[in-house]
This record gives structure tokens, C-alpha cells and sequence, in this order.
């Protein structure tokens, strides 16, 4: 490929995956046959300057940032089972989200170049929930760090944490370096992490992935302890603060996880460099580093759906809010993707949010698509990950507690969670 | 002049001001690639641009979209000249890469303990060299100089 032989896009995809392999210091390539990144996307700006640039066109925006060309080159059919993560906004209530007409045309043809080149547009950071779920043992590329720590944790498939322009050029050539989590000896655990305080909850999961991610940074936790039996959804909030906070690619919870059988097969030959312990007085140190960009207690914003909502915590949210109404003057937003939406329409819950004054948004988030409703000054949050990066991103305060303490600040105005 | 021998991570020769950070970086969400400065709440540079510096931390953590936000900021014009780090991840080979920038690591000494913020450093990616000149040098050097 990377002589031009299969064509200008391979070779620059290629050329590119050199260069990215020999600055990891890996000695081959593996192939993959599961990729989920954001092909092609381009903001408004990144339109805009390849446009003075040389040209705007899709073909161009994936050329030259896609595959780092200084050229565009013709962009030929993907292979094998490639997926569009999400998106910058809602395809039916985007100017609720304050985009305008032209950035929805434009990602409009944006999407359909994709379709036409064979990208599922599931449009979403949980692409698990929305009809991609790789094998275990599966080599993929994948972006989106939750999505990637669900990946290897919770199903044993092999990737790394990929970005933009290493999924989009393995689309062309169906290669990634072979490094890291491709490999076994790179798959075990480091640190040992005991757990002194009961975790059932899903905030409490989310709590206790963000210590360990905060404690573990990019290495490799093995959890042991006071810990219940997680379901999908405490493994998605608890992977996604853990992967937010430090750079958990994977962990393993013994007797849980595919490759913790046992603490032996969890470490290997190696010995954990550090035991690490979770009781009451980290938990609550965590709990108000979750919430040290709150103070003003009226919330005029509520936030759901970080990462995107499974069908289950859809549910969930319709059945508080049923025959209730959101205060006036604040905001609902609970984001999902369009696979579950379409089943949540279909349960009645997007009517039963809507009657309460909420909506049910796909695609994106607020910090993905940067929006907000007008006039946010203060939002609520159920997801560790989102208070990380919300208040960073768009300049606000935000509360952080559980989908009920959420629900109740929309339909009251005030915050009233705390640490039980 | 202290000298550090590491490894190629991207080839070229830069030099510039040290900007040191003993916290690691996310990207995406933890710089803002159109003024080329760290926003992340709790991080030890909050406010403060890297654009034009000579990068050195620990290494990148949070989202995949690490590549994509400093493959922003080089289009923008926020980039730092080279990159200076311990820790190797997929994050930072494919950031460092589509940066253009030099970049080394794996060194012989800890960069972190030896470079200090003001420093004056050159990379060469290619060798895996690092030259740092203490600030105080280099404020010797210019005071030196001062009268032409």
C-alpha cells in the first residue's frame, strides 16, 4: 500500500501509520476489522480554513486532516466494519442547540458522502449500545475513551485508545500499529485496588472510577473489595470517569471482567507496583472534587446522558419526570444515540420527557457539540465524566450527583444533593 | 549546557522557551486548540499558553481526541514548537506525529527534574537530543550581550 500501488488514499493512509508507528517504537502492524472514529467531521472553522486553503469539500477536509496529506486524494470505499462515533448535533432539534441551518446542511453532506462510502453513521459514544459490539479477542481501532476502556475491559476485544486521523486511515488500509493493548503482556493489571467502602450505586461507580483514574493515570487497575456485581451501566459511567480523570485504557475486576478470572490471570508474572485503598474518606474527597465548580445552588440546567443513555436509564428518567413538569426557566436535556432513541420513542419515554418540558437529543452532547441552553450559568450532572470536562469547556458551574438528585434540581430549580 | 539522550519519537530540530508541567495533559477537553492554552479546572497550568514552547510533561491522558485538538492548534497557529515527555501512549505518537513537531522521549535522565520552566531547550527529534540551558544562563548571556 504504502507504495501506491492500491491507490493515492491508501498510500497516504499508510504513510501515515509509519510515521505513528515508528514514533510508538512498534516493529509491525496488526490488522483490525472493527473501526469506530469520526471520519471526515469538520467543524465550521476546520470547513472554513481548508476552504481558503485549497478547498472545502469532504474529500479535502479527510485528506489533509484526516490522513495528515498535503494533498487531497480520492477517497475510495471503506473497509470492513467501520462506524461513525458521535456527531456536533441533533439531526431534527438542532436550533433548539442554538446550531445554525448552514452547519446542519453542511454536516447533512457530510453524512451522506459517509453513507456513500460505506460508514455506518451510528453516531454515538456508546457505540456498544447502538449495533456495534466487537467479539472478545476481536482486534479493533477504536476512538472515544469510554468507549475504548468498554472495549477491552468489559469485552475483552484489543484496542488502543486510536484518534481521528489513526481510524480513518486504518478504514483505508484495515491496519493499526501492533502495540499496547493488541498485545497480551501489555494487558495486565499494575495496580491493585482495594475497596473498603460499599460501590452499588452508578454514582458511586462513576465516584470510585474517577479515584482510580485520578490514582492509576494511564496504568492498569485490578479492583478487589466491597463491590457489587456491575451491570452495563455501572461499567459505562465507571470506565468513562476512570478513562476522564487519568488514562485508563482497561481494567479488570476479579471474578467480573473476561480476564480476571482470578487476581493471578488478572496480573500475570507481574507483581502489582502499589495497592491502592477506596474507604469513606476517599469517596468523599472525591464527591467534592466532583463538585468543586458548584456554589450557586440554582441549577438552571440538567444534563443527562453521559455516555449516551442506554434504553434502561431512558426509562429511568421518563418514569421520575412522569406527570411532573420541569421548572420553568430550566433545561432537560438527556442525550442518547438513534438506535435507542428509536426504542425509547417507541416505549413512549421521549413523549413522557417531552410532556415534562425535557428532550431527548441524539448525536452529540453538551461538550462534544459545545451547547448549551441560553443563558446557562449553572448545570447538574449524573456523569463524573461530563463534570470533568463541562465546566472546562463551556465556562460554567456544575453540580455532580445522582440521576435522581439530577432529575429533582430540574423540576425544583435548586440543588439539594449531597453525599449519603 | 545539560544534554538528555532519548528517543526519536518525531524527527526535525526545534528550540524554545521550556513550558514545564508536572501534571499530565488531556486534549480534547483539556486545551482550548483556537488560543492555544490548557483549560482543564484543576490542572497546574489553567490559563496558560503553550503556543510557540517547548512542551514538557509527563504525557497525554483523557480523550482519543488528544491528536485532533493539538492537530487543531497547529492549524490554527497554537502549537508548541517541539515536545519534550515520558510516558509513551497512542495518544501522544499520533499527536506528536500530526503536530509536525519534534518530539523525544525515553530519556536517560527525567526531564521533569532537569528542565525548568523559562529554560532554554533545543530538540533534535532526529538524534533524540535535548540541550537545556539553565534560565539563569541564558539572562547572563543576553545581560552580556546588553551594551551593543
Amino acid at each position: 500500500m504504502l507504495d501506491g500501488a492500491e491507490g493515492p488514499a491508501k498510500q497516504k493512509a499508510m504513510d501515515l501509520l509509519v510515521r505513528y508507528g515508528e514514533a510508538l517504537g512498534a516493529e509491525r502492524f496488526v490488522g483490525v476489522t472493527n473501526i469506530a472514529g469520526v471520519p471526515g467531521s469538520s467543524t465550521m472553522f476546520l470547513h472554513e480554513y481548508y476552504k481558503e486553503h485549497g478547498g472545502g469539500s469532504f474529500e479535502d477536509v479527510f485528506s489533509r486532516f484526516d490522513l495528515d496529506s498535503d494533498e487531497t486524494v480520492p477517497f475510495p470505499k471503506v473497509g470492513g466494519n467501520c462506524c461513525h462515533l458521535q456527531g456536533g448535533m441533533d439531526p431534527e432539534l438542532w436550533a433548539e442547540q442554538g446550531m445554525s441551518r448552514e452547519a446542519f446542511e453542511h454536516q447533512q453532506q457530510d453524512e451522506a458522502e459517509l453513507i456513500r462510502h460505506g460508514v455506518k453513521l451510528l453516531k454515538t459514544c456508546t457505540p456498544y449500545l447502538a449495533g456495534n459490539m466487537p467479539a472478545f479477542g476481536e482486534h479493533c481501532a477504536w476512538m472515544e475513551s469510554s468507549a475504548v476502556v468498554f472495549c477491552n475491559s468489559v469485552v475483552g476485544a484489543r484496542t488502543n485508545t486510536e484518534g481521528r486521523e489513526s481510524t480513518s486511515a486504518a478504514m483505508l488500509t484495515g491496519k493499526v500499529p501492533d502495540w499496547g493493548f493488541h498485545r497480551d503482556e501489555h494487558r495486565r493489571g499494575t495496580h491493585m485496588i482495594q475497596v473498603d467502602v460499599p460501590v452499588e450505586s452508578v454514582m458511586d461507580w462513576g465516584m470510585l472510577g474517577y479515584f482510580i483514574g485520578d490514582a492509576v493515570q494511564e496504568n492498569i487497575p485490578v479492583v478487589v473489595g466491597k463491590i457489587g456485581q456491575p451491570d452495563l451501566i455501572r461499567h459505562k459511567h465507571f470506565g468513562a470517569a476512570a478513562a476522564s480523570s487519568g488514562g485508563v485504557e482497561m481494567y479488570h475486576i476479579v471474578g467480573v471482567t473476561p480476564e480476571a478470572p482470578s487476581l493471578d490471570a488478572a496480573f500475570g508474572p507481574t507483581k502489582p507496583v502499589a495497592t491502592i485503598h477506596y474507604g469513606p474518606a476517599e469517596r468523599r474527597r472525591v464527591y467534592e472534587s466532583l463538585n468543586s465548580n458548584g456554589r450557586d445552588r440554582n441549577v438552571d440546567y440538567v444534563m443527562l446522558g453521559c455516555p449516551h443513555a442506554s434504553i434502561e436509564q431512558i426509562g429511568e428518567a421518563a418514569q421520575l419526570l412522569a406527570g411532573k413538569r420541569i421548572r420553568s426557566g430550566s433545561s432537560l436535556w438527556l442525550f442518547t444515540s438513534r438506535a435507542v432513541k428509536s426504542v425509547a420513542d417507541l416505549h413512549g419515554y421521549t413523549k413522557t420527557i417531552r410532556d415534562a418540558g425535557g428532550l431527548v437529543m441524539t448525536d452529540t452532547c453538551s461538550a462534544i457539540g459545545k451547547m448549551l441552553p441560553e443563558g446557562t450559568k449553572v448545570v447538574a450532572l449524573d456523569s463524573a465524566k461530563q463534570v470533568h470536562y463541562l465546566p472546562a469547556i463551556m465556562g460554567i458551574e456544575a453540580w455532580f450527583g445522582s440521576t435522581e438528585d439530577c432529575i429533582r434540581a430540574a423540576l425544583t430549580g435548586r440543588w439539594a444533593g449531597e453525599l449519603r | 549546557m545539560i544534554v538528555l539522550r532519548g528517543r526519536k519519537v518525531v524527527g526535525g530540530c526545534a528550540e524554545g522557551e521550556a513550558l514545564v508541567t508536572h501534571d499530565t495533559i488531556s486534549g480534547w477537553g483539556g486545551i482550548d486548540p483556537m488560543t492555544g492554552t490548557v483549560i482543564e479546572t484543576h490542572h497546574e497550568l489553567r490559563g496558560v499558553s503553550f503556543k510557540d514552547k517547548v512542551l514538557v510533561f509527563p504525557g497525554a491522558k483523557g480523550s482519543s481526541g488528544w491528536s485532533a485538538a493539538f492537530h487543531l492548534a497547529r492549524i490554527a497557529g497554537f502549537a508548541p514548537k517541539a515536545m519534550v515527555f515520558n510516558v509513551m501512549t497512542t495518544k501522544i505518537a499520533l499527536g506528536a506525529v500530526v503536530m509536525r513537531a519534534p518530539a523525544v522521549t525515553e530519556f536517560d535522565q527525567d526531564p521533569l527534574t532537569v528542565i525548568e520552566t523559562g529554560d532554554w531547550v533545543k530538540v533534535d527529534g532526529d538524534r533524540g537530543i535535548v540541550e537545556v540551558t539553565k534560565a539563569e544562563v541564558t539572562k547572563a548571556v543576553i545581560t552580556e550581550k546588553s551594551p551593543v
